[in-house]
């Protein structure tokens, strides 16, 4: 599976941008999109922007779960306080069939179990417990873009410790 | 959007220095200093020397009340994240409409600043402006070492609080305007605001501050379009 996770900003601004692999059976931990697929990622990305703005007044949570899909991409999303908005895309390497979803359990494979949920709601908390931490910080103002090489590290080691 | 990330490989160790201990903002707990105090008198000081710098070249009592408020509204916008990041993950919501938010306002974010909540909440009582809220204070702390002089009568320092208020108010998409309100030794009817409600216990608490909180016309519609849904 590959992933490619997005930070957007209250102006639907990109502030931090990371992709990564499934390292969780066997996975390498590197992404295994195409150069075009590349490109239509952030498209994807953006556009399910639409849906996080109508589902985030029905529920308080912050996490509002898997918000969207085209095709065989998978958009979840978390919400923080500050309405700034996580996007982690996830593209299961073979196109989900329902024959096959129900012989292999793996987080991979199946995009909407509610294990995958579960280890998705894992890595946005400790992406949010960085997050909080990145804006404590006195000379962060809202919607500035995130470059400390520090949190790039701590969202890719928490990508390898659930995803 | 897609330079962003490979811009950071070649220069990403260029222009940054890290602490000798090696140690970032991020190796530091966020609840490590959650129950602890500041000593009153340092922040007494610095919150002086605040106002002073703040009161350079002003052209009126607005502008200096315009400036506290833009140096607190950073602060709610961060603590707002801070106060959801603590909260067990049960309770951790995020407000959805204006009384949850006023409520938040009225205990963490009071809390968490002042170690009290705050002492009233009110909705103006004024029929035609059903936008308007009131956060009340009886003996707001940042005003407890101040003394505003003659010439400047209408001035209220809590106008930094009013700012982080409204910092939380935008940072939650409830966009409002807060401005501070001293009420406690005004008379009757000097009070523009609309404070229809907070003229109780005047004689007791001589340095009331009522908030006053004005949301966005976009906040109200959004409230009646949820309200009914």
């Amino acid at each position: 599976m590959s992933y490619y996770f997005a930070i957007v900003g209250t102006q639907d601004n990109p502030l931090f941008e990371h992709e990564f692999g499934s390292s969780k059976q066997g996975g390498d931990g590197m992404s295994r999109f195409s150069e075009q697929a590349r490109h239509m990622n952030q498209f994807i990305v953006h556009s399910s922007l639409d849906i996080v703005e109508e589902v985030q007044w029905g529920t308080g949570q912050m996490y509002l779960k898997c918000i969207d899909k085209f095709f065989n991409n998978y958009v979840s999303c978390f919400i923080t306080g500050g309405n700034i908005k996580f996007l982690l895309l996830h593209q299961p390497t073979t196109p989900v069939s329902t024959a096959s979803s129900r012989s292999s359990t793996s987080i991979a494979a199946n995009p909407t179990s509610p294990q995958t949920e579960e280890a998705i709601k894992s890595f946005f908390i400790e992406v949010y417990e960085n997050w909080v931490k990145t804006i404590m910080s006195p000379f962060y103002r809202v919607n500035m873009e995130v470059s400390s090489p520090t949190f790039r590290q701590r969202v890719a080691a928490a990508g390898r410790k659930y995803l | 959007m897609s330079n962003l990330q490979t811009s950071k490989g070649s220069k990403e160790q260029a222009g940054l220095r890290y602490p000798s201990n090696g140690k970032t903002i991020y190796h530091r707990p966020l609840n490590r200093t959650r129950t602890s105090e500041l000593s009153q008198a340092s922040f007494a000081y610095l919150f002086s020397e605040m106002v002073g710098y703040a009161s350079k070249r002003i052209e009126s009592i607005q502008d200096l009340e315009k400036r506290l408020n833009t140096q607190g509204h950073p602060i709610g916008l961060k603590l707002l994240d801070l106060l959801l990041h603590r909260e067990p993950t049960r309770s951790q919501l995020r407000p959805l409409n204006i009384i949850a938010l006023l409520h938040l306002i009225k205990q963490q974010v009071w809390t968490s600043l002042f170690g009290r909540a705050a002492d009233g909440l009110e909705k103006s009582s004024d029929p035609s402006k059903p936008d308007e809220y009131m956060i009340i204070d009886n003996e707001p702390l940042v005003n407890a070492y101040i003394s505003v002089p003659k010439d400047m009568s209408q001035l209220s320092c809590a106008a930094y609080v009013a700012g982080i208020v409204e910092g939380v108010c935008d940072g939650s998409a409830f966009p409002a305007r807060v401005t501070a309100h001293s009420v406690g030794k005004q008379q009757q009817g000097g009070e523009d605001g609309g404070a229809g409600g907070a003229d109780g216990g005047k004689e007791m608490w001589p340095g009331r501050t009522v908030f006053l909180v004005k949301f966005a016309p976009e906040v109200m519609e959004r409230e009646g379009f949820l309200g009914k849904g």
